[in-house]
């Protein structure tokens, strides 16, 4: 078998290098087109109706005035008589026009008759659910009873996280059009290989009738890996409508009503700990809401995991909610917060810095990680200037603003997916490289070009990367930051083959044996010896007419060592938090991350950036809220559903954790590990700023000053 | 949206004729900043669409020795722009600062930021004005956080105008064009709470044009607005306070003290004013002042912090006023 594994960090030229993305002037110039650009020509624009109540059942429904109603091509009920409406927005009905104001306004004409059922839609206060909650079943390790008369120091508190939606700047949604046994299918999606089969299972068509293609998305986050009922209906209306292309794409408020969230996590938590730092004892209650499937236990205690004696009690709430769908790491943000909120809090009690708290307590994390978090907890402490800044809680000086630092943690798994990569090298000197894969905003493309360019010692230039069609050769949808472990190794499997073939073809004219050769700076040569050799352009002319094709294929179960899982990652928020407002304000946030061979370290910092920004938003601003008396969602819009613009960031210190060991483990994905930690950091830098805990995410004013206002009433 | 008819006047005269004496017939369209999304929302469904834009007299801002006239169609940038608003009015600019999108700076219009509906989420999710269902309204047990501390009746929104405290508490008037002529309004007084839900909640006449803004001197008045906003970027102030003082010597001769986004429409702080004549701006004096004009208020079960956070405004507006010459 050849030599597949990465060249040794001193020596690599194309990996490592701080490249900016492709793809990045097509995009901030606007030439990129997003599939929700597209204009086909003969394209219908489609409009659903959608539930107005958290909970119905459709009665009856007559379509037959808009069926009628001007440019009307077809209308399909989704939602037929009896059936049961458990969330606001869910689909009743779709209608395919020939402009979008058409199709809206034939749907208003759709009459449905609703028997109007009784909702749950808010699950923050647990004795108000009824019996909407179901207990999971006592989790026990050890003997918490007797652990907690032993401590010294016992420290209880609440803490909650709620339902926060995706937020896709790019809704979801698609252009499909059905012409006979054919279909083409433009979707926003995370999975461009898989979401054809999707579609195909659901109109019964074979999965080879369906032609994917996607240039770029606008966001998925985790939220775009099936073809939805959005799909399927669209694909239904174009053939209803003569084969023609129909657009769907859901309006802002659908889109946070019903194409995913993030499920809640309330917790009480109760911790037992010795003098000297060292916890001996966990209690938690928990519940959590991510819809009518209610919300799953997140992994609590986060990453100090082993705490010898535990009691954990967990409740699925089933609201009236849209369905959730994965965040970026699915429940580890909760967790993070859960656990580094409670650590953060006991510390306080404790009298003692949390970063030793965790520190003394690092043994309860998994042994792999432990020598990465005490690392990265002295970075990062270094970067947010721990020593200078931090103080005990409260004790943060005089006037109305108090400013304060608070950490959070992280980890993730983040193995490379399945994927398989054509690699092919043309007489003419250029270099294809295909996959059906995705660039979700990531970089991708670069990535793998980089990959190429480093196994072919040609720049990264040179390299012509195609995605984003599912007649390449497949590659699994991008979840569980999979994407890079996987195709960073196809490629180099597939480009070390097809080197190996250009060796053999002008071996001889360099008078030797293939397994002499070596491809560095644009040279085919003997190795170490510069001298003997062709150039790039010189030894693939010598291929006359016929390209070398090679394939690669990442098998997860076996990954040759390119790829592996498992990082650590630590963030610091240093807020300033106004207590006569409750306002906080980003100062700096710290970003400490792990994610083994960093094959583009600008990318990288790009995707922490990003993942911080998303955790600002988090811990501040973003909130779904609910409307008990009507169970609508009051907020399905930009203007209430905050988000941070560029001036509530404050400045943002990415770290990654380069270095020779974890290098040497492989590729490993980060799109979820960096947006675990910052909700907790955010929520302790504030307790640390005004001396109290503001249980309550998004720490808003109102929520700042009640914890204020509590404590002075205590 | 609902389809409509859309029409571009060139004259006042033009655009009255054009306009109904039924409120929802005709809309009036200058920055289109909320009525566009009004109408993508079906809760104004107007025949007619008025561009007024396009009347040359309706525009600029232009500074006379009595004061300062606005036109209605002014943008927020244009204001923020204006020098003179800058040195002689801060709390005005500093009220069209607050509006902290430049895109909606750019379109949205000085008469549109008084005109504008409220963004009460019951009101948008088409509950009416009110936000009513079955004769009741739902925000007192709802989810109020962003409603009103001084609720009159049954309305619990809250006026959404940026630049009303200020353009109040410099004691500004609006100029009106309708069928039978002009007329003049204080700045307070276009403001009413509506009588029912499907009432407005401005003293214009479905038939009438706001034409003009115009702002005495305010030369010698130290002015301020003090904006409480959870975001830097583009969000809606949590509460606002706005102050004009006239000083006698080291003591305040008099002053004005406007609350906005805290009830259906502004709020004057008549006992903050009063509490301040004759004495002198200090920090314990704004306290004082900033305690004095939430008096009465009555807070729902979810917006009491809005009080700390009024309180924090008025105390905060009048000491910058008080670094301001003037």
């Amino acid at each position: 078998m050849p030599n597949y594994s990465w060249p040794p960090m001193s020596t690599r030229k194309a990996i490592g290098q701080r490249l900016s993305r492709h793809d990045g002037l097509e995009k901030s110039t606007g030439k990129a087109k997003y599939n929700s650009d597209l204009n086909k020509p003969g394209m219908l624009q489609s409009a659903l109706l959608t539930s107005p109540y958290a909970h119905a059942r459709v009665r009856s429904i007559d379509t037959s005035a808009a069926e009628k109603a001007p440019g009307v091509t077809a209308v399909r009920v989704i939602a037929t008589p009896g059936t049961e409406l458990q969330w606001q927005s869910q689909e009743i009905a779709i209608v395919a026009a020939s402009t979008e104001q058409a199709a809206r306004d034939a749907v208003r004409l759709i009459k449905v008759d609703y028997e109007v059922l009784p909702h749950v839609v808010k699950e923050e206060d647990i004795s108000k659910v009824g019996n909407r909650a179901k207990p999971a079943g006592e989790q026990l390790t050890g003997d918490p009873d007797k652990a907690f008369k032993e401590a010294d120091v016992v420290n209880e508190g609440h803490y909650g996280i709620p339902v926060l939606t995706h937020c896709c700047l790019e809704p979801h949604g698609q252009v499909v059009q059905w012409n006979g046994d054919q279909v083409n299918y433009w979707p926003s999606t995370q999975n461009v290989s898989g979401i054809g089969g999707d579609l195909a299972k659901n109109i019964e068509l074979p999965a080879t009738a369906i032609k994917v293609h996607q240039d770029h998305i606008g966001g998925g986050f985790g939220s775009k890996f099936g073809s939805d009922r959005w799909g399927v209906e669209g694909a239904r209306l174009s053939k209803a409508s003569g084969g023609r292309p129909v657009k769907t794409f859901l309006d802002r408020a659908t889109e946070l009503n019903i194409a995913g969230n993030r499920p809640s996590a309330y917790a009480r938590i109760k911790m037992g700990a010795k003098k000297d730092g060292t916890i001996i004892a966990w209690e938690s209650t928990s519940w959590a809401t991510g819809g009518m499937g209610g919300g799953a236990l997140p992994p609590i205690p986060y990453v100090i995991t082993n705490i010898p004696n535990r009691r954990l009690n967990h409740s699925a709430v089933a609201t009236n909610g849209g369905p959730l769908r994965a965040w970026r790491a699915p429940n580890h943000p909760q967790a993070s917060f859960l656990t580094c909120a409670a650590v953060e809090d006991l510390a306080a009690k404790l009298g003692m810095d949390p970063i030793e708290v965790f520190v003394k307590n690092i043994e309860y994390a998994p042994e792999a990680r432990r020598e990465s978090y005490v690392h990265q907890f002295k970075k990062a402490a270094e970067l947010a200037e721990w020593s200078k800044r931090w103080h005990r809680r409260g004790d943060s000086g005089s006037g109305p603003v108090k400013r304060g630092l608070g950490v959070g943690i992280c980890s993730w798994g983040g193995a490379g997916h399945a994927s398989t990569c054509n690699a092919r090298i043309n007489p003419d000197g250029s270099v294809d490289i295909e996959l059906g894969s995705q660039d979700l905003g990531t970089g991708t493309r670069t990535i793998i070009a980089q990959v190429a360019a480093e196994t072919l010692g040609l720049p990264v230039n040179a390299i012509k990367v195609k995605l984003g069609d599912n007649s390449l050769p497949p590659s699994n949808g991008s979840g569980g930051s999979t994407t890079v472990g996987g195709v960073s190794s196809s490629t180099r499997i597939a480009t070390v083959n097809a080197l190996d073939q250009l060796f053999e073809k002008v071996a001889a004219s360099l008078s030797t044996t293939a397994d002499k050769l070596e491809a560095v700076g644009g040279k085919i040569q003997v190795k170490g010896d510069p001298a003997k050799s062709l150039t790039w352009a010189a030894a693939c002319r010598k291929l006359g007419t016929q390209s070398i094709a090679a394939q690669g294929q990442n098998n997860p179960r076996n990954p040759l060592g390119l790829n592996t899982q498992g990082v650590a990652g630590v963030q610091i928020a240093d807020v300033s938090v106004d207590v006569e407002t409750g306002v906080v304000k980003m100062n700096r946030m710290v970003a400490v991350q792990d994610c083994g061979l960093v094959v583009n370290p600008k990318l990288a910092e790009g995707q922490v950036t990003g993942a911080c920004i998303m955790s600002i938003c988090g811990a501040l601003m973003e909130e779904r809220v609910m409307d008990g008396q009507t169970g609508r969602v009051l907020n399905p819009d930009m203007e209430f559903y905050k988000l941070a613009g560029a001036a509530d960031i404050g400045e943002i210190i990415v770290h990654m954790d380069i270095r020779e060991e974890l290098d040497k483990r492989g590729v490993i994905g980060l799109g979820e590990p960096p947006t675990v930690g910052g909700v907790a950091a955010i929520a302790n830098a504030v307790a640390n700023a005004i001396g109290v805990r503001v249980p309550i995410i998004p720490l808003t004013p109102d929520r700042v000053l009640r914890a204020l206002e509590e404590r002075r009433s205590a | 949206m609902q389809a409509f008819e859309y029409a571009n006047p060139t004259s006042l005269k033009e655009a009255l004729g054009m306009l109904s004496s039924q409120w929802g017939e005709a809309d009036i369209l200058a920055g289109g900043t909320d009525l566009l999304s009004l109408m993508k929302e079906y809760i104004h469904t107007p025949k007619r669409v008025i561009n007024i834009k396009g009347i040359k007299e309706l525009g600029g801002i232009t500074k006379t020795a009595a004061g300062l006239r606005i036109g209605a169609t002014a943008t927020l940038d244009e204001l923020t722009e204006s020098a003179a608003v800058r040195t002689e009015y801060p709390s005005l600019h500093q009220a069209a600062m607050g509006v902290s999108s430049p895109q909606i700076r750019n379109m949205g219009t000085v008469g549109g930021d008084l005109c504008q509906r409220p963004r009460c989420w019951y009101f948008r999710q088409g509950y009416g004005i009110l936000g009513q269902e079955k004769g009741k309204s739902l925000v007192p047990d709802g989810e109020n956080r962003y409603h009103a501390i001084f609720p009159k009746s049954q309305a619990y929104f809250v006026n959404a105008s940026s630049l009303a405290p200020a353009l109040i508490a410099l004691g500004a008037k609006v100029k009106i064009a309708g069928p039978n002529g002009n007329r003049e309004l204080r700045v307070e007084e276009l403001f009413v709470v509506p009588s029912s839900n499907a009432a407005r909640e401005l003293a214009l006449a479905p038939n009438e044009i706001l034409t003009e803004i115009v702002v005495p001197s305010a030369r010698g008045v130290k002015n301020a607005t003090y904006e409480v906003r959870q975001k830097e970027a583009l969000d809606w102030p949590l509460v606002t306070a706005s102050v004009a003082i006239r000083m006698k010597g080291s003591s305040v001769a008099s002053a004005k003290v406007v609350l906005g986004h805290v009830g259906p429409t502004p709020v004057v702080a008549t006992a903050a004013e009063q509490m301040l004549t004759g004495k002198s701006l200090t920090q314990d004096v704004a306290t004082e002042a900033g305690k004095s004009a939430l008096d009465g208020a009555q807070p729902l079960n979810g917006n009491a912090y809005k009080v700390q956070l009024a309180r924090v405004a008025v105390k905060r507006a009048l000491l910058e006023a008080a670094k301001a010459r003037g």
